[in-house]
């Protein structure tokens, strides 16, 4: 019963996840002894099922910074430091697993804030050193991947990932998670997160959650830019923009101008319509590459992971699009979308199986990791 | 079908004559006849017709005013956009052979576009058929490995030309298409006629099915544009489209060339197209891909 422990500091999130990988549903197959070759339509009925997976254990302590402010990489990798030791002994305790039974040490090797990414890999390091097990070093978008799929058991699906770093459509072809649109300069959560800090919202549980319970009192659709490049956004023009209202805004309720009002309906406009009018053209824009993205692979699924995908809003504009192709979409809860250690322990687990391990002198960390750089060799 | 997806006016009632082709990416594309006098007396059961109907049915996911904007601004610039290249695209004497469907009708009221019937198959179609004979014949001579014969490379090879070539000229021509994936180009079928001018037909042989001239569709996201920016996001657009869509041709693993080696020949013929100019364009590419690879992951 292969078991892994898997740390996750990426970004303002510290996680320490405990993954167990129970049995193999479908008989192992052996990359060189099946009936078929690995471009032929498989067999009907022996398609990959992704592996029942348990969890142990899934901790997390965010970096939580005051309103109007991001959180700095030096302060963040601070706090990872402070955090790691306390969360994986809390970790190790409620999971009851022995030392013998773990299989291997993951973390994040990147993409991400370096100073963060550093800390984690320290840690990860020390505890590779000292419990004498295998390091695997994870990229952190097939985490999410990986970790959406098996929880929600869509099993080839068109993924949107989308997160503070992060804004990719991606569709598995020949071992690899291809990238076939992206945000062409700043990730959504980014677009979000600073437009959060004009308007001085709460950090607290996230900028976006707050954004999305202010935008519920919203109703004045205002005209933003509208950014698609085939199947590729951009989003710095939408910002610039709606951090302008922002700011008109905070002038028309402080300034002697009077209010600013919606020309049609002649109420004011509020917060809440900025929000609202934010959340549904970016939201739009994702849900539209995806559509494209499917149309174009010819796939029905989608799957929504990263920490916006815990949008409830963006969750219900994808099932309407999804069902309209007669297809569905998976998301998951905030346990596995925002960033969590138990994503990188399943990957990971998933490469150790396949044999693949990262020697102490390579156990680095890179800011920059793009998804399709790794092989996925455990999918057909 | 969704309770959304009732045909608009001009064709209500009449969904017989209307054959469902595709779910694009932004509409229903119907294969219908439109104003030709042979409409009523074609069987329903019969697929033809003279004209590819794309409907754009409004996304219930959208907001209703954001929704409406942009059904009417795509419909208006691809209507626009097709009937100055029907014009413009197909200029005499140097050999490029590109085109896109004549308009034959719109309503950006009611949210569709008819344009003629394009006999053949989308490039993307084109490249899978290849790779299905390339997984054959490999498997007749039971060979382990993927690379392909030179004469059928160069099939694949004079493609890519063609497509570097059209995609050269639209440029040419003042226009960013926006959305240049392999779902949105065609290869018509012809075959080669004794005079040695292609001629339209109804259904070739798989060899030919990759020879016929290039058809550009799909021009929802098209703009009149001839800033170099503009332009190398559309070739970037294009090579990604083709990386993720065709990983085994693009990564080399038939011609047993490096990565790369396969697009540069997209983008020769493009150069040759376009001249002074798209030596412009092909080093601002440089700029536009270094930027997606170094792109801080942070935003
Ligand atoms: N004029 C045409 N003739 C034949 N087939 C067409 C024509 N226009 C579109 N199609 C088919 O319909 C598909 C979708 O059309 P497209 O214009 O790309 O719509 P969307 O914007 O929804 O992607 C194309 O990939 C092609 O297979
Ligand atoms: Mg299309």
């Amino acid at each position: 019963m292969p078991i892994a422990i898997g740390l996750e500091g990426s970004a303002n999130k510290l996680g320490v996840g405990i993954i167990s990988h129970p049995q193999r549903l479908s008989t192992p197959q052996f990359p060189h002894d099946s009936a078929y070759s690995e471009d032929e339509p498989k067999p009907h009925g022996s398609k990959y099922v992704s592996p029942p997976v348990e969890i142990l254990a899934n901790l997390r302590h965010t970096f939580v910074t005051p309103p109007g402010t991001g959180f700095l990489p030096k302060d963040t990798a601070i706090h990872h430091r402070r955090w790691v030791v306390r969360l994986v002994k809390q970790a190790m305790q409620q999971a009851k697993v022995k030392l013998e039974d773990v299989d291997c040490i993951c973390y994040t090797k990147g993409p991400g804030m370096g100073a963060p990414l550093g800390s984690v890999a320290i840690a990860a390091r020390t505890l590779s050193q000292l419990w004498g097990k295998p390091l695997i070093g994870v990229n952190h978008c097939v985490g999410h991947i990986e970790m959406g799929r098996a929880i929600t058991g869509a099993d080839n699906p068109v993924v949107l990932y989308v997160s503070g770093g992060n804004t990719q459509v991606i569709a598995y072809s020949a071992q690899r998670y291809r990238i076939f649109g992206e945000a062409l300069d700043i990730a959504v959560g980014n677009c979000l997160d600073r437009f959060a800090r004009v308007l001085n919202i709460s950090n607290d549980p996230a900028p976006g959650y707050n954004i999305e319970q202010l935008a519920k009192k919203g109703k004045v659709l205002l005209e933003l830019p509208y950014a698609v490049k085939g199947m590729d956004v951009s989003f710095s023009g939408i910002l610039a923009r709606v951090e302008e209202m922002a700011k008109r805004l905070e002038a028309s309720q402080t300034g002697s101008d009077g209010p600013w009002k919606d020309e049609e309906s002649g109420e004011p406009i509020t917060q809440g319509d900025l929000c609202f009018t934010l959340q549904e053209t970016v939201y739009a824009m994702l849900v539209e590459i995806t559509e494209r993205a499917m149309a174009h692979v010819g796939a029905s699924q989608v799957l929504i992971v990263g920490g916006v995908g815990c949008n409830e809003r963006l969750q219900q504009m994808m099932g309407k699009m999804a069902s309209e192709r007669n297809g569905s979409v998976y998301a998951t809860d905030e346990r596995y979308c925002i960033d969590n250690g138990i994503m990188i322990a399943h990957a990971g687990l998933l490469a150790h199986k396949m044999g693949f391990r990262t020697a102490l002198q390579e156990s680095t960390f890179t800011q920059r990791f793009r998804t399709d750089e790794v092989l996925i060799n455990w999918r057909d | 079908m969704p309770a959304s997806r009732l045909l608009p006016t001009p064709f209500h009632g009449s969904e017989e004559a209307f054959h469902m082709i595709a779910q694009g990416a932004e509409g229903v594309v119907y294969r219908t006849n439109f104003l030709s006098s042979n409409s009523s007396t074609s069987p329903s059961n019969d697929i033809s017709g003279n004209a590819a109907l794309k409907i754009r049915y409004p996304k219930p996911w959208r907001h209703p005013i954001l929704d409406r904007r942009l059904t009417r601004q795509r419909i208006l610039a691809e209507a626009r956009v097709l009937v100055k290249l029907s014009r413009e695209l197909r200029a005499p004497g140097d050999g490029i052979s590109g085109a896109v469907p004549n308009v034959l009708g719109m309503s950006s009221e009611e949210g569709w576009l008819a344009t003629e019937w394009i006999e053949g198959a989308t490039v993307k179609a084109g490249i899978r058929g290849w790779e299905e004979r390339q997984r054959v014949l490999r498997e007749k001579a039971q060979r382990g490995d993927d690379v392909a014969s030179e004469a059928q490379l160069e099939v694949l090879r004079a493609l890519l030309r063609r497509i570097g070539a059209v995609v050269g000229r639209l440029h040419v021509c003042g226009i960013v298409h926006g959305d240049l994936t392999t779902s949105n180009m065609m290869v018509r079928a012809c075959k080669p006629s004794p005079m040695g001018k292609a001629e339209a037909v109804a259904s070739t042989s798989d060899d030919d099915k990759l020879e016929g001239e290039i058809v550009l569709l799909d021009f929802g996201l098209a703009q009149q544009s001839i800033a170099d920016e503009d332009r190398a996001v559309d070739l970037y657009v294009l090579e990604r489209a083709f990386g993720s869509t065709h990983p085994k041709v693009m990564e080399g693993r038939y011609s047993g060339q490096s990565a790369g080696a396969m697009f540069d020949e997209v983008l020769q013929a493009y150069a040759v197209a376009t001249g002074k100019a798209g030596k412009i364009t092909l080093r601002k590419l440089e700029d536009v891909r270094m930027r997606g690879r170094k792109k801080s992951m942070l935003g």
